[in-house]
């Protein structure tokens, strides 16, 4: 006879009340590391979508996510003649405000040349850009489906295609445009601005800029050789994929990181105490039982089984509804929350040893109940 | 009490049972050199006002307080000499040979009537198929047959308690110990109860102690001892 099921059974209404409440706990658990993982996934998106392997940036900087970095654009074609260099692709970033559908649209907009590293990694609707200018590709997130036509600085770009989850590491949907419409948005002055600009004299400087030249390298061909080459022009710096990533978790998002794994143990170690005290109490509430089952000769794994069976029970069950819930919801976050098998289990191991020490508490009280408990008013 | 079943031996022997608590000046004696002889089919009752012993002396028969000295046998076996128990198992000794009857029937609420009984056999070994047939049996012979599948807050006080009494007869036990059986009875279903147990240690051959301060079920026990400050009076 199962006493643990039977008791659950008796009151199943209070219990998966205390369940759900539970879940909701643990689900609030789970959405933080959820949260945690997708600020990592989404910061090395981007750095990690033209599939490269080198970044050259401006002299003394760890552009162009941590710092600004501006080289001229012909630096793409002396990068592309260093030995073990396959193809090489200049690209911008930066930042815009659009006006869609009377609301402010806010983008991340990633210049390229279309037919060189750089560009969305996947199609999931539509095409990539076919034309040199006002063809858009953007991420879904976005809101933007193709056919859209949206107005960034003084040009209307249409979109022609969508990608899926690439976002910049601050949660802003990712744009494809090519790279001469990007250097247009970036570095033309406004029309005012420009006459004053010629008015002076100074104006008509070339804005074939780019704030990086990305590198996919021959597979026999070491990164950091090829980095030290290019350093020794003395106005580029370069930086592999790998430290570029390093920069990025380490630099970028760390301290984001570090207050939502901060806040997440804590949320960890509030549920360990309320499932400690839920089970405690369910224990607490059986003294008279327990006392009487030890006075009528109930052996000590029975009364032991009771309790554990029941907090694994109610840990389980919560975490079940926890995860339940999260994975149904978790595309409606505004940013990715992005649900790992290791990580789901590895809560789901703590729950469990959580409940394990949780019950241990109940079962040290009620091992220690006097049986004459039982008797008497 | 038939002549024969008095030169049997007895099913609870006490010798010289004392039990003390605290030291010195804090010392309290709950038990003086109590000594108590109870045979098969016997009920008896000990009476007594609040702090006279009658829940200690009930507490160590049960094996659940130690005595400070004395010896005592159950069913024949010794079980305790010169204040020690020597019986290694009393968790056990209490589950085979003792049956408890409490004033609240400390039914397991979670239970139906049967399995509150089946439970107790399952836990001594018995087959859980085997073990519900004999509750049924133990509910039938306790008239409470027809509450069978009733939780125990669906059972009225008289029922619940009559279940309790099936409970304590599961394992058939020789020695069943009450305490306050009728407390929370009215005086008929009290009656109810007495008359039960008293069959029970008639056609089982048991011996039932039970405290009580219920003076309208007094005529239905063979002797009455009162305790007074610790000291058995006949």
């Amino acid at each position: 006879m199962n006493l643990a099921y039977r008791d659950i059974r008796h009151g199943l209404g209070r219990f998966l009340l205390t369940c759900v409440g539970l879940g909701l706990l643990l689900g609030v658990v789970l959405a933080m590391i959820g949260i945690y993982r997708g600020l990592v996934v989404e910061a090395l998106t981007i750095a990690r979508a033209p599939a490269v392997d080198l970044w050259v940036v401006e002299a003394n900087t760890r552009g162009p996510f941590a710092e600004a970095s501006r080289i001229p654009a012909d630096t793409r074609e002396a990068i592309a003649r260093i030995a073990g260099v396959v193809a090489a692709g200049s690209i911008t970033y930066q930042t815009v405000e659009a006006e869609y559908q009377d609301r402010k649209l806010r983008l991340y907009v990633i210049g390229y040349e279309p037919t060189r590293p750089g560009g969305p990694p996947e199609i999931e609707e539509g095409h990539t850009i076919a034309r040199s200018h006002f063809e858009m590709v953007a991420d879904r997130s976005s809101g933007l489906v193709p056919r859209d036509r949206v107005r960034l600085g003084r040009d209307t770009f249409t979109v022609v295609g969508s990608t899926r989850q690439q976002v910049s590491s601050g949660g802003d949907p990712v744009v494809y445009i090519a790279l001469q419409d990007a250097q247009k948005l970036q570095f033309d002055l406004a029309p005012p601005a420009a006459r004053v600009q010629l008015a002076r004299g100074t104006g008509g400087t070339g804005r074939d800029t780019v704030n990086a030249v990305i590198a996919r390298l021959h597979p026999n061909a070491s990164p950091d050789a090829v980095a030290e080459t290019v350093r020794r022009w003395k106005h580029l710096a370069a930086v592999t994929q790998e430290a570029q990533e390093l920069i990025l978790t380490r630099s970028l998002v760390d301290r984001a990181r570090r207050q939502i794994g901060l806040f997440t143990s804590l949320l960890l170690a509030v549920s360990a105490v309320v499932i400690a005290l839920i089970i405690y109490t369910m224990t607490m509430e059986k003294l008279k039982q327990i006392a009487t089952l030890k006075l009528i000769g109930a052996p000590d794994r029975t009364i032991i089984g009771m309790i554990v069976q029941q907090a694994l029970a109610l840990g389980l069950i919560g975490f079940a509804i926890g995860a339940t819930l999260i994975a149904s919801i978790k595309d409606y976050f505004p940013r990715r929350v992005v649900l790992e098998p290791d990580n789901v289990l590895a809560l789901g191991v703590v729950v469990v040893v959580v409940c394990l020490l949780a019950s241990a508490l109940g079962v040290r009280a009620a091992l220690r109940i006097d049986p004459a408990t039982a008797l008497g008013g | 009490m038939p002549d024969e079943k008095a030169n049997q031996p007895p099913l609870v022997r006490l010798r010289n049972l004392s039990k003390h608590f605290g030291e010195g000046e804090t010392r309290v004696d709950a038990l003086r050199d109590v000594s108590l002889d109870v045979q098969a089919g016997e009920v008896i009752a000990l009476l007594g006002p609040s702090g006279s012993g009658k829940t200690t002396l009930l507490n160590i028969i049960g094996c659940i307080l130690d005595p400070s000295s004395g010896s005592m046998e159950l069913d024949g076996e010794v079980v305790l000499r010169d204040g020690r128990w020597v019986r290694p198992n009393l968790r056990r000794l209490r589950l085979d040979k003792i049956g408890f009857i409490f004033q609240f029937h400390n039914l397991m609420p979670f239970l139906d009537a049967t399995d509150n009984v089946a439970l107790v056999l399952q836990m001594a070994g018995v087959d859980p198929r085997e073990a519900r047939l004999r509750a049924l049996e133990l509910l039938d012979y306790l008239e409470v047959g027809n509450r069978r599948g009733s939780m125990p807050a669906q059972l009225s006080g008289g029922e619940a308690q009559r279940v309790a009494i099936a409970r304590a007869l599961a394992n058939k036990p020789r020695i069943i110990l009450a305490d306050e059986p009728t407390a929370a009875l009215d005086s008929k279903r009290a009656g109810i109860v007495m008359d039960l147990l008293r069959k029970v240690a008639v056609e089982r051959d048991a011996a039932i102690i039970a405290v009580t301060h219920d003076e309208k079920i007094f005529d239905r026990f063979d002797r009455i001892f009162n305790l007074r400050d610790g000291r058995l009076d006949v």
